[in-house]
C-alpha cells in the first residue's frame, strides 16, 4: 500500500463511516431499533459482517454494535512525514469501510423497497436497472458455475468507460473469459450499466453482467457479500470464520475490481477492503501502484492499464487461468451469453417451440462413414428467408472412432443446449425432439448461417469430448420431409436409450465413480455417483462420469471399484469407503448411499434439492433451491444448505438431485418414496410423471396425493393431520429415528 | 585526547565530545587511547582459572609454529591453547547468559509479585498475550480466572531458572526440526541455572578438557539464554506492561531540553522506568517542576532500559553505550538513574563536574560515590516520585553557562515486536507473515539480518553499524536490530519508512512503502533479541522458506559487540542455526581448532556458525553470500514463475 492510497482509503473510510452513522441515527429515529432489517431472501443475514464478525443483525439496533466495532478499526490519518506503518490500517479501514456500507444498503432496503429490483432480470424498459443483493437462488444457481468452473470468478467494475464502445467491448472481452461482471459507481458522470444498455448490450445475472446499484458501495458490499456467501455456502465455513473465509476467497475465488475512471477516496477505502478478500485493484488511471505480494496472490494494486489491456492484465495479476473457447463463426461464444434473451423485433428465425419441429440427434457411425468437420445443410439457409421467418430444424451429428460407445450418445447430445446457446445472439432452448431455437438480427447482421451450428458442434465437441471419438460431421436439415424423417429414428434410438438406463441397477455395475469437482470449493466432498444414485446436483450421472473419466483419465471422476458389500441396506461398500478417506484427505471413513439417517453421504453446497427428516410425521421431507418459502424441517432451503453443504456428513440431512429422487435407492435404507410426506408443490409437479411410475412401482398408486406440500402446511404439526387423513404410509412405518 | 572527528560517525556525538573536551572531562573516548587492549587476552591465550598462573600461551606471531612449539604450548596443568581458549570463550557465555536471565528472574519475581495482587503499581497490561503465552507453557485457561492463569504463569516462568530436568519449556516454540537437532545432540537446556553453573564448573581447573565438548555445552548454556532467560523477560515484560506497536520516537542527545528537567533513565531493566513514565506525567510532579521554573519534565532513555520505554511508549532515547558520559558532559541532565549492565563506572566522575545526580537503583550494582535509592517494587511509584522530585529540585542547581545541548534529534518509528509484524503484514483480518516470505521467495527481499550488539570504543562509534547497515539494505536486506545497534540506526535516521526510499534497494523499497516501514526494524532491547528467534520461527512456520531457522536466508551480525552478552547472543543464534558474523576483534583466535571448530564445525551439528569480520562492508557481504546460498539451496535463487489457476489447480488446494 502506498503512502498515497493507504492515507486516501482511511480519509475515505472516515467520511463514509460519518455518512452511513448518520443514516443509521435517522433511519433508528424513523424507524425505531426494532425494524427488522435484511437483504432479500438470504439466510446468511449482511453476508460481509456475518462472515467476517458472526453477528446476526437482523434489527436496526443490532446495528450499534458493528459501528462500535468499526468505529475501533478506523485508523487515525496517516502523518505525511515518518508516518507509521500504514497497510494493516489501511486494510481495517476498508473492512470497517464495507461493514458501514453493508448497514447503510440495508438501511436502503427499508427506506426505499423498489430501489434494487428482486431476482436476475433487469427491467431495462423502464428504466430499472439496479438488482442489488442477489438472493441465495441466485447464489446457489450461479455458484455452481464456480465450483465447476464454467465461472472462474467475477470483476468488480467501479466507474465506466470513456466511450460506450468501450464499455461494450470491455463486457464482452470479460464475457468471453467467462467471468461475471459486478457493477456500480460512476465516472465523469456515466455508469457502465448504462453505458451498456445504450450499446444494446443485455444485462443482468443471466448474461454475467450484473448491475448492482449506482454507487461504489453497491458494487463492493454486493460481491463482498457474494463471495462470503461463496465460502460459506460451499466451503463450509461458518459466519465469523473471517480468516478461513477470506483465504478460502483468495485462494478459490478468482475476482478482481477494475477501477475505471478518477479513484476517490471512498473508491480507495473499498478497494482496500477488498484487498483482504485477496481481491486486486487494477486501474485504468494513473494512481500509485502496490505491487509486493502476500494478501493478495500477486499485486495489490496495478495502474495505468490502457482499456483495451485491462482485462488481461487483470486475469494475470490474479494468477487465473482462462480457457477461450476458439469457435470458428463470426460471433462471440462463452458461457456469459448463455443466459441471453432473443425475443420480439430481435427474432429473425424460429425454430421449434412448438412453432415447428425441431430435433437434435447425436448417433455414432463407423469410421468410414464419417468426414470429419464435415457440416452440411439440406434446405434453405437463413439467407434464403425473411427476418421474423420460422422453419423445421434437424441437427445430425454423427461420430466416429475407436473409443465411442453408444452410452456416450446421450451424453454428446445433452451438450447441444448450451454449446449453441454459448454463441451471443443465440437462443437455444430444450433437447431431443423438444428443441428451441432462436437466431437474432443482430447474429445474421454480424454473418451468421446455419451451417455455422454444426461449425460450433464439432469445434466444441472435439475440445472437450475429443478423447473418445475422433471425427465428427454435422448436417443441419431445414426442409420439413427430410426433419421428419430424422425425427423418427432419432425418437426410435431415444426409445432404446431409455430402456437401457432404466434397467441399470447398482447393484449390477461393479464400478461406481466419484466426482471430486466441487473440491475446487468444498474440499471434503467427495460424491460418489452409482447408476441409482446420481449426482446430488443433477448434473452428473453415472454414464456421465464414466464418459468424462474417459476423457481425462486424471480428473475429477474417478472409478471406484465398489468392492465387498458392508451393507446392503443402506449402500455400503469396502471399495466406496476407501477411496472417501483418501480423497476427502482422511476426513471420512464411510458414509451410506441410501440412507438420511445413518451416516449419509456428505452435501457440497450445490445439490438440488435436501432431504430432512420429520420425526413427528416418521417421515422425510425434500425442498429444492427455487423454493423459497418456509418448510416443515424448520429452515428455507437457504439455511438447510447452509448447515449441511460444504462437504459434510450430518445425520438427518442429506443432498440429493431431482432425478435422483424418483430412482428406486432414493432413501432406500429408511424405506424410500414410501417415507416422503412433504414436497414444494412445483417440485412434485415437475417430477410428476415420474414420481407417479415409481409410486405404482411401490404398491401405493395415489401416494403422489398423499404427500403434503406447502398449500398443506409449512410445519410438521399442520401438515400432520393430512397425513392421517390421508392414511400416509410413513405413519405406519417403524420409527424413522432410533431404530 | 582522541581527534573529535575521529570518535564517531554521529555529528551530535563529535560536538557533544567536543564540549567535554573543552570542559576538561575524560571520557571513554579518551580512556581507549590510554590503554591498549591486552594481546594475550584478546585472542583467549591466557588462563587464570587457577593459582598454578596465569598461563599464557600464545602462538608465534607471523610465522608458522612447528609440532613441537605447538605441543609445548600449555599451561602448567597441561591445559592446552585449546582447552583455554574454548574455556574463556565458553566463560564469556556463562557470563553474558547469566546478566540476561538474572534480568530476567527479577522480571519474573515481580510479575509474579504483581499477578498475586502484591504489587499496586504493577498489573497485568496485555491479556492476549498472557493468554498466548499460557497456552505455550501448558496452562490451563479454560474458565479459569486471569489472576489465576497469571500467578501459574509466573510460577512456571521462575521454576524455569531453578529447573534441574526436563527442557527448558520454551524450545517447544521452535520449530520442530530444530528441537530434534538440539535434542539429538544433547544440547536442549534442562535450567537455566543450571546450565550457567555446570558451564563454570566445566571451565574450573582440571574439568573438562576437551574443546567441543565445552564448546557444544557453551552452546546448550547460550540456549538457556535465548531460548529461557532473554525470552521470558521478554514475555512477562510484554504481559506487564504491553506488548510494542508501532510508535513514533525520537533519538540521540539533542532530545534534551534546556528547559526542562531533564533525567536520564540508563540501565537495562523496564521496571523502574516503567514506573517514572507514569510519574514524569503526574500532573502534581508537573506542578511540582513548574514552581521550580522548569517548563516541564523531560525523561529520556540510555542503552536498552531506553529501547523499553521507547519501544512502548515512544519516550525518547538520548544515546547509546558510547553516549552516556556524554549526556551528562551536555550539562544539562539533573539525574541520571541506572539499574544493572553497561554502565560505566566513570558516570560518577563525570557527574561530579557537573550538578548531576548520579542514582545506583538495583543492590546488585552499586557505585562508589554515587547515591544509592534502592527500588523496591511494593513501592514503585513512590520511589520513582522521589528520585523525581530529586531531580527537580536539582533543576535550580543547573549551570545554563555550561549547557550546551546538540541541536539534532533523529525521528524513527519503533516497537517491531514479532506479534506486531504479522498484523502490520496484514491487518487485523489477515495478519500473517505470509507477505514477508513471499516477498521473500519472490525475491524483493533478498533476506533478513539481525543486526545487534553493543558500541565498542575501539572503533568509531556508530560506524560499523552505519556501513554494514546500509550495505544490507542496499542489497534488499531487511534489518531487524535491538540494543545499541538499533539506536545507531535510528541516530542515522535508518528508521524511517522515508529511509527505504533513500537507501534500500528497488525490492526492499518497495516492500517498505507498501507496508509503511523502515527499512531497518526497532525491535527492542537486548534481552528482546528472543523476538528475533520468535520472528524467525515464524517465518519458518508460515512456510516456503525451509523447516528449520538454518534454512531461511537470514544472518546475525554485532559488528561493534563488546560485552559477554553479546557472545551469549551470537552462541544461542548460532545454536538456533544462524550464521553470525562479529567485528571488532574475535576471543579465540589464539587458537586455530577452536576459531575453525566455532567457524566451521558448528555447522556440521548446529547448521549455524560464526564468522569474524572486521571490515562492515566484507561483512555484510559474508552475510549476504550466506542468504544467496540458502536461496539456492531453497530453490528460490532464480525468478519465480507465475503461476496461473485453474479450476483442477484449484481442486488440488488443501482444505481451508
Amino acid at each position: 500500500m502506498s503512502k498515497i492510497i493507504a492515507s486516501a482509503a482511511i480519509r475515505g473510510a472516515h467520511k463514509i463511516y460519518d455518512r452511513a452513522e448518520a443514516k443509521y441515527k435517522e433511519a433508528l429515529d424513523k424507524f425505531g431499533p426494532k425494524q427488522e432489517v435484511a437483504f432479500p431472501e438470504t439466510a446468511y443475514f449482511l453476508p460481509i459482517i456475518y462472515g467476517i464478525l458472526g453477528i446476526e443483525v437482523t434489527k436496526l439496533e443490532d446495528m450499534e454494535q458493528v459501528f462500535k466495532i468499526a468505529k475501533s478499526l478506523l485508523p487515525p490519518p496517516v502523518r505525511e512525514k515518518v508516518p507509521l506503518p500504514y497497510l494493516a490500517p489501511a486494510l481495517d479501514a476498508g473492512m470497517a469501510t464495507l461493514f458501514v456500507e453493508e448497514m447503510e444498503l440495508a438501511i436502503r432496503y427499508v427506506e426505499e423497497p423498489d430501489f434494487y429490483l428482486q431476482g436476475e432480470e433487469c427491467d431495462v424498459e423502464n428504466g430499472k436497472i439496479w438488482l442489488g443483493a442477489a438472493n441465495d437462488i441466485i447464489l446457489r444457481k450461479r455458484g455452481v458455475e464456480f465450483v465447476d468452473g464454467t465461472a472462474p470468478g467475477f470483476a468488480a467494475i467501479a466507474g465506466a468507460c470513456d466511450t460506450v464502445e468501450q464499455a461494450k467491448n470491455l463486457a464482452q472481452e470479460l464475457q468471453e473469459k467467462n467471468l461475471y461482471v459486478f457493477m456500480g459507481a460512476e465516472h465523469n458522470g456515466k455508469k457502465m450499466a448504462e453505458q451498456l444498455v445504450e450499446a444494446g448490450v443485455q444485462i443482468g445475472w443471466p448474461t454475467r453482467l450484473v448491475p448492482f446499484g449506482p454507487g461504489i458501495e453497491d458494487v463492493a458490499v454486493f460481491a463482498l457479500g457474494f463471495a462470503n456467501r461463496a465460502a460459506m455456502s460451499f466451503g463450509g465455513l461458518k459466519g465469523g470464520e473471517f480468516r478461513k473465509i477470506l483465504i478460502y476467497n483468495k485462494d478459490r475465488v478468482f475476482s478482481f475490481v477494475l477501477a475505471l475512471g478518477e479513484v476517490t477516496d471512498e473508491w480507495y477505502a473499498n478497494a482496500a477492503g477488498a484487498i483482504n478478500w485477496g481481491f486486486p485493484t487494477i486501474a485504468n488511471t494513473p494512481i500509485p501502484e502496490v505491487l509486493p505480494t502476500g494478501i493478495c496472490t500477486y499485486e495489490h494494486v496495478v495502474s495505468n492499464v490502457p482499456i483495451e489491456e485491462i482485462v488481461s492484465k487483470a486475469v494475470e495479476v490474479r494468477g487465473l487461468k482462462v480457457t477461450i473457447s476458439e469457435v470458428p463463426i463470426p460471433l462471440a461464444y462463452g458461457p456469459a451469453f448463455e443466459g441471453e434473451r432473443v425475443r420480439g423485433d430481435d427474432i429473425y428465425l424460429e425454430c421449434g417451440g412448438g412453432r415447428t419441429e425441431a430435433v437434435e440427434w447425436v448417433t455414432s457411425a463407423e469410421m468410414d462413414e464419417v468426414t470429419d468437420g464435415k457440416v452440411e445443410l439440406v434446405g434453405p439457409d437463413i439467407t434464403d428467408v425473411e427476418p421474423g421467418s420460422k422453419l423445421p430444424l434437424a441437427i445430425k451429428v454423427e461420430v466416429a472412432g475407436r473409443k465411442m460407445q453408444e452410452d456416450y450418445e446421450p451424453i454428446l447430445e445433452r451438450q447441444i443446449h448450451h454449446l449453441i446457446n454459448y454463441a451471443q445472439g443465440i437462443m437455444h432452448i430444450g433437447q431431443r425432439d423438444i428443441a428451441w431455437l432462436r437466431v437474432s438480427k443482430q447474429a445474421v447482421e454480424k454473418g451468421f448461417r446455419m451451417t455455422d451450428l454444426g461449425k460450433i458442434l464439432h469445434a466444441k465437441l472435439h475440445q472437450d469430448f475429443g478423447a473418445i471419438f475422433d471425427k465428427c460431421q454435422v448436417t443441419v436439415y431445414t426442409e420439413q420431409e427430410e426433419v421428419e424423417k430424422i425425427l423418427k429414428m432419432a425418437r426410435d434410438a431415444y426409445h432404446v436409450r431409455d430402456a437401457r438406463i432404466e434397467g441399470m441397477t447398482d447393484e449390477t455395475t461393479d464400478v461406481f465413480y466419484s466426482c471430486t469437482l466441487c473440491q475446487s470449493f468444498a474440499p471434503n466432498h467427495v460424491c460418489i455417483i452409482s447408476p441409482e444414485r446420481t449426482g446430488l446436483c443433477g448434473a452428473y450421472n453415472w454414464m456421465d462420469c464414466k464418459a468424462s473419466y474417459e476423457i481425462n483419465p486424471t480428473g475429477p471422476n474417478q472409478p471406484v471399484e465398489k468392492g465387498e458389500v458392508i451393507d446392503p441396506v443402506k449402500g455400503q461398500w469396502k471399495g466406496c469407503n476407501d477411496f472417501l478417506y483418501q480423497a476427502s484427505r482422511q476426513v471420512y471413513d464411510h458414509y451410506n448411499f441410501y440412507s438420511i439417517v445413518d451416516d449419509p453421504m456428505t452435501t457440497c453446497g450445490c445439490c438440488e434439492c435436501i432431504a430432512a427428516v420429520l420425526p413427528i410425521c416418521n417421515g422425510v421431507m425434500t425442498v429444492d433451491r427455487d423454493y423459497m418459502g418456509m418448510t416443515p424441517c424448520g429452515m428455507k432451503f437457504s439455511t438447510l444448505a447452509g448447515t449441511v453443504g460444504g462437504g459434510v456428513i450430518t445425520p438427518g440431512f442429506v443432498g440429493h438431485g431431482k432425478y435422483n429422487l424418483t430412482q428406486r435407492k432414493w432413501l432406500a435404507a429408511e424405506g424410500g418414496i414410501k417415507r416422503l410426506v412433504w414436497m414444494p408443490s412445483r417440485l412434485k409437479e415437475e417430477v410428476m410423471d415420474r414420481l407417479k411410475i415409481r409410486c405404482e412401482e411401490v404398491g401405493i398408486p395415489d401416494l403422489y396425493e398423499r404427500i403434503a406440500d406447502e398449500t398443506i402446511g409449512t410445519t410438521e404439526e399442520e401438515i400432520y393431520p393430512f397425513l392421517e387423513e390421508k392414511k400416509h404410509p410413513a405413519l405406519e412405518m417403524p420409527p424413522i429415528l432410533g431404530e | 585526547m582522541a581527534e573529535a572527528k575521529a570518535v564517531s560517525v554521529d555529528q551530535v556525538t563529535i560536538e557533544a565530545y567536543e564540549k567535554a573536551k573543552g570542559d576538561g572531562v575524560e571520557t571513554v573516548f579518551d580512556r581507549v587511547s590510554r590503554i591498549k587492549p591486552c594481546p594475550i587476552g584478546a585472542g583467549g591465550a591466557c588462563c587464570k582459572n587457577c593459582a598454578m598462573g596465569p598461563c599464557r600461551v600464545p602462538a608465534p606471531k607471523n610465522r608458522e609454529e612447528t609440532p613441537e612449539e605447538k605441543a609445548k604450548r600449555t599451561g602448567v596443568c597441561g591445559a592446552t591453547a585449546e582447552t583455554i581458549a574454548a574455556r574463556n570463550f565458553a566463560r564469556m557465555v556463562a557470563a553474558g547468559a547469566s546478566a540476561h536471565s538474572d534480568h530476567a528472574r527479577g522480571v519474573a519475581e515481580t510479575f509474579l509479585k504483581a499477578a498475586k495482587g502484591e504489587l499496586k503499581d504493577f498489573a497485568i497490561k496485555d491479556e492476549q498475550k498472557l493468554y498466548q503465552l499460557a497456552m505455550d507453557l501448558g496452562v490451563e485457561i479454560d474458565d479459569r480466572d486471569l489472576k489465576d492463569i497469571a500467578v501459574e504463569v509466573g510460577e512456571i516462568c521462575l521454576a524455569e531458572f531453578g529447573k534441574q530436568e526436563g527442557e527448558i519449556i520454551f524450545l517447544k516454540r521452535a520449530p520442530l526440526k530444530r528441537q530434534e537437532i538440539w535434542r539429538n545432540l544433547g544440547i536442549a537446556p534442562r535450567g537455566v541455572d543450571r546450565e550457567v553453573v555446570e558451564m563454570l564448573h566445566r571451565t574450573h581447573i582440571g574439568v573438562d578438557q576437551d574443546y567441543e565438548n565445552i564448546l557444544m555445552h557453551a552452546a546448550r548454556t547460550s540456549l538457556a539464554d535465548g531460548w529461557g532467560g532473554s525470552m521470558i523477560s521478554t514475555e512477562l515484560q510484554d504481559v506487564m506492561f504491553g506488548t510494542p506497536e508501532p510508535v513514533a520516537g525520537r533519538v540521540n542527545l539533542g532530545i534534551l531540553k534546556k528547559d526542562h528537567v531533564n533525567i536520564i533513565i540508563h540501565g537495562h531493566e523496564p521496571l523502574l522506568p516503567e514506573m517514572m513514565v507514569i510519574a514524569s506525567q503526574d500532573p502534581e510532579m508537573l506542578k511540582y517542576a513548574e514552581s521550580k521554573g522548569a517548563k516541564g519534565i523531560n525523561l529520556g532513555g540510555l542503552c536498552c532500559s531506553a529501547n523499553e520505554i521507547l519501544m512502548r511508549h515512544g519516550i525518547p532515547v538520548a544515546g547509546n553505550f558510547l553516549q552516556q558520559e556524554l549526556a551528562i558532559t551536555t550539562g544539562a541532565v539533573e539525574l541520571m538513574t541506572v539499574d544493572v549492565q553497561c554502565q560505566m563506572e566513570s558516570l560518577q566522575q563525570v557527574a561530579s563536574c557537573y550538578h548531576t545526580k548520579l542514582i545506583t537503583t538495583d543492590r546488585r550494582a552499586r557505585i562508589e560515590g554515587a547515591q544509592h535509592i534502592q527500588f523496591e517494587e511494593e513501592r514503585g511509584l513512590e520511589v520513582a516520585k522521589e528520585i523525581l522530585k530529586m531531580a527537580i529540585d536539582n533543576f535550580a542547581n543547573r549551570n545554563q553557562d555550561r549547557v550546551m545541548i546538540p541541536d539534532e534529534s533523529k525521528e524513527m518509528v519503533v516497537g517491531f515486536s514479532h506479534e506486531t509484524i504479522n498484523y502490520l503484514l496484514g491487518g487485523m483480518f489477515r495478519a500473517s507473515y505470509r507477505p514477508l516470505n513471499d516477498n521473500i521467495i519472490n525475491g524483493r527481499i533478498r533476506g533478513v539480518a539481525g543486526v545487534v550488539g553493543c558500541n565498542n570504543a575501539r572503533v568509531q562509534h556508530n560506524s560499523n553499524f552505519m556501513v554494514m547497515i546500509k550495505e544490507l539494505i542496499k542489497n534488499d536486506v531487511l534489518v531487524l536490530t535491538t540494543g545499541c545497534s538499533a539506536m545507531a540506526a535510528g541516530e542515522m535516521g535508518l528508521m524511517t519508512p522515508e529511509a527505504a526510499l533513500e537507501y534500500a534497494g528497488d525490492g526492499l523499497r518497495s516492500v517498505c512503502e507498501a507496508v509503511g516501514i523502515p527499512p531497518v526494524l526497532h525491535v527492542g532491547s537486548c534481552v528482546d533479541n528472543s523476538r528475533i528467534l520468535m520472528a524467525a520461527t515464524a517465518m519458518v512456520k508460515d512456510g516456503g522458506l525451509g523447516d528449520d531457522i538454518s534454512d531461511l536466508p537470514a544472518a546475525g551480525a554485532a559488528p561493534e559487540w563488546m560485552s559477554e552478552k553479546a557472545i551469549s547472543i551470537g552462541e544461542y543464534f548460532v545454536a538456533s542455526g544462524v550464521f553470525t558474523v562479529f567485528g571488532v576483534t574475535w576471543p579465540t583466535t589464539n587458537s586455530e581448532a577452536v576459531t575453525k571448530y566455532l567457524f566451521e564445525k558448528y555447522e556440521d551439528s548446529l547448521k549455524g556458525m560464526w564468522a569474524f569480520e572486521q571490515d562492515p562492508v566484507k561483512a555484510a557481504q559474508m552475510m549476504i553470500a550466506h542468504i544467496d546460498k540458502k536461496r539456492k539451496e531453497l530453490g528460490i535463487d532464480k525468478a519465480r514463475e507465475r503461476i496461473l489457476y485453474d479450476m483442477e489447480k484449484r481442486r488440488e488446494l488443501d482444505a481451508a
